[in-house]
């Protein structure tokens, strides 16, 4: 097992798992293709030491070629999303001209009834340091 | 029995790539899906019959030996649930003529649809975890496409969500299973149970925890179940029928078959508490909701609950009575979202604020409503009953006090917010106004929703009725659940 190609996959998962904790779906979409390309690499690795085509008849260390099988699986999956999320991202922009995740109906109900709550209080110029407990995430 | 078994998953694809070409014209698409579920349905009627007589069926794709191909495997709990979901998309799909609207109507809708059909199957039949992840992948892409259907602000919103949320869970499944391959040098689930038994514990539960946290995604369990209440009611009420009777129901199948098969006994006390909170946390955001289609959205979770007590308290009664919770789940909760997809039709909304009287307008009709609701809570005539009363009991007989506890507290809770339901749509002033001589009654305005919304409740009083027999299916398919060695021994013939 090459210790280069393990630490690249490291890189690929850390990498593109901290794109996809972001917003806006493009950089959502790149993560994920280094996600894919890890994930891909990882399956790649579980094959054990390279050899020969796996082809009958061939002699001597015969490459495992089920990892390869399953790896051209996952390239197919992983374009057919990404175009799919590309789509998406376009139609999202196309609707209100920004490619954001927005937060879901509930939270921003949640958000709202907070701001109600405390707009209602007595002392309303409070409220800049009561917001760090409460959770009211949404800017948009 | 070798050529039935690809049926259910070959039939819609076929169906899918015909009714792509002929996308410009909505009957032939219409005719298309209905004879390729017909066929699928009678394939799997006869697949559950053939396995009931003749034990667990198997067939290696292209006829190569099992260890090297890519076998689907039916054993009882396969193929009932192969049925149940084939019945049900079959159904859905007439209630989605009768909607018609939007929809149906776009070109897509039913390539789609019956891409979604066939990954159910394959994910039922499949007999290799990587097939699985192609099963969950083929019927996920379909949902993303059936979610964002009309692709209004609202939907790509939620959409969005429930794609990138999806996409992490499908990067894990895959992870976990290149690393099992990398552990033992295989996919194959028949081979995995022996050679998963030979790796070091740490591993072991390493794997059995990858592998429960990507299925457990699927199914929305406790601390994973954030993406579901969102993204189900924005999709279309056929669809979103679907997602709840059939979707997360494939995660808890693909975590029974771990538990038992792969990993027995595996990771029963984690099981219990994810159990319990998902019970609780689930059916308490029931409560908080005033929207129908959210409320029952959050009951889903709550009920994902109830199976993973079952497999969590583990041996044959207990797995019978999850087999059996699922069999009554799945079309109970599909019932209630085409009930409630006919009160959104008639009335134009979801919200509870908005929606009354609906009992002064029809009484047959508040009774498609009545029987689900009672059914989910767990009331006695109805198969939910039987499914509570079946896992109350394994509970008691493994001395599991404090989840039957929590177990009969969701259960009154449940019962709570289906109250909050019929008071707030059913009971009270009609609401808006019934029109003037016109006091037509909501099942006969659109008589192909109803019938298929009464197939559906139908299909779930048969289950209360015929739960004595049905029960001891149940009980047959946990048993071969329990004997992991007759599905190695089935698959390789040995």
């Amino acid at each position: 097992m090459s210790l280069a190609l393990s630490i690249l996959t490291g890189l690929l998962f850390a990498s593109g798992l901290y794109l996809m904790t972001h917003r806006s779906l493009t950089r959502i979409i790149i993560g994920f293709g280094l996600l894919g390309n890890g994930v891909n690499l990882l399956l790649l690795i579980t094959g054990g030491p390279p050899g020969e085509a796996p082809i009958l008849g061939r002699t001597g260390e015969l490459a495992d070629s089920v990892p390869q099988a399953l790896i051209l699986t996952s390239i197919v999956i992983g374009f057919a999303l990404v175009s799919f999320m590309l789509a998406l991202a376009w139609r999202s922009w196309t609707i209100d001209g920004s490619d954001d995740v927005e937060d879901d109906v509930e939270d921003r109900r949640v958000a709202r009834a907070v701001r109600r709550a405390e707009s209602d209080r007595p002392d309303g110029e409070d409220v800049e340091s009561m917001d760090p407990s409460s959770p009211q995430q949404s800017t948009s | 029995m070798r050529m039935l078994l690809p049926l259910p998953v070959a039939v819609p694809l076929i169906g899918m790539a015909v009714s792509l070409l002929a996308v410009r014209h909505r009957r032939a698409q219409r005719a298309i899906s209905s004879v390729a579920l017909v066929i699928t349905l009678l394939a799997s009627i006869a697949i559950l019959v053939n396995v009931t007589r003749a034990g667990t069926a198997v067939t290696s794709l292209g006829g190569w030996p099992a260890d090297i191909s890519i076998v689907l495997v039916a054993d009882r709990l396969a193929s009932l649930m192969l049925l149940l979901g084939v019945a049900m998309t079959s159904l859905v799909l007439l209630f989605a003529f009768g909607q018609g609207g939007t929809d149906e109507a776009s070109p897509f809708y039913h390539p789609a649809y019956l891409a979604l059909a066939a990954g159910i199957s394959l994910a039922f039949l499949s007999g290799d975890l990587f097939n699985l992840f192609v099963a969950f992948e083929l019927l996920l892409m379909a949902s993303y496409v059936l979610v964002t259907l009309e692709g209004n602000d609202e939907q790509i919103r939620s959409g969005t969500s429930y794609v990138v949320l999806n996409i992490i869970e499908s990067v894990l499944l895959l992870s976990a299973i290149g690393l099992t391959f990398a552990a033992t040098g295989t996919v194959s689930m028949a081979e995995l149970a022996s050679r998963l038994a030979e790796l070091p514990e740490g591993l072991r539960v390493g794997l059995n925890l990858l592998l429960l946290l990507a299925f457990g995604m699927k199914a929305a369990v406790f601390p994973l179940f954030f993406w579901l209440p969102d993204s189900y009611p924005t999709a279309p009420s056929p669809v979103a029928a679907i997602f709840a009777g059939l979707l997360t129901k494939i995660g808890v199948y693909a975590m029974i078959r771990t538990e038992t098969l792969l990993f027995p006994g595996g990771q029963q006390g984690l099981l219990l508490i994810v159990a319990g909170f998902t019970m609780i946390v689930g059916v308490l955001g029931a409560i908080a909701q005033a929207d129908m289609k959210r409320i029952i959205s959050f009951h889903i979770i709550s009920q994902i609950g109830y199976m993973v007590m079952g497999l969590a308290i583990g041996g044959p009664a207990a797995i019978a009575a999850t087999v059996f919770y699922m069999l009554h789940h799945i079309p109970t909760k599909t019932s209630l979202f085409l009930v409630e997809g006919i009160i959104e039709r008639h009335t134009g909304t979801s919200n509870l604020d908005r929606v009354s009287g609906l009992l002064h307008r029809s009484g047959p009709f508040a009774l498609l409503f009545l029987i689900p609701a009672l059914s989910l809570a767990g009331i006695p005539p109805f198969s939910g009953f039987v499914g509570k009363f079946a896992l109350v009991t394994a509970g008691f007989e493994a001395k599991q006090w404090a989840i039957v506890g929590v177990s009969l507290l969701a259960s009154l809770l449940t019962l709570v917010s289906m109250t909050k339901i019929w008071v707030g749509a059913f009971w009270g002033k009609a609401e808006p106004a019934v029109t003037d001589g016109e006091p037509v009654g909501i099942l006969r305005s659109n008589k192909l929703m109803s019938a298929a919304t009464i197939a559906v409740v139908g299909s779930s009083v048969c289950i209360a009725i015929f739960a004595g027999p049905l029960y001891s299916f149940c009980e047959s398919a946990a048993r071969e659940l329990m004997d992991p060695s007759a599905y190695v021994r089935a698959v390789f013939g040995r």
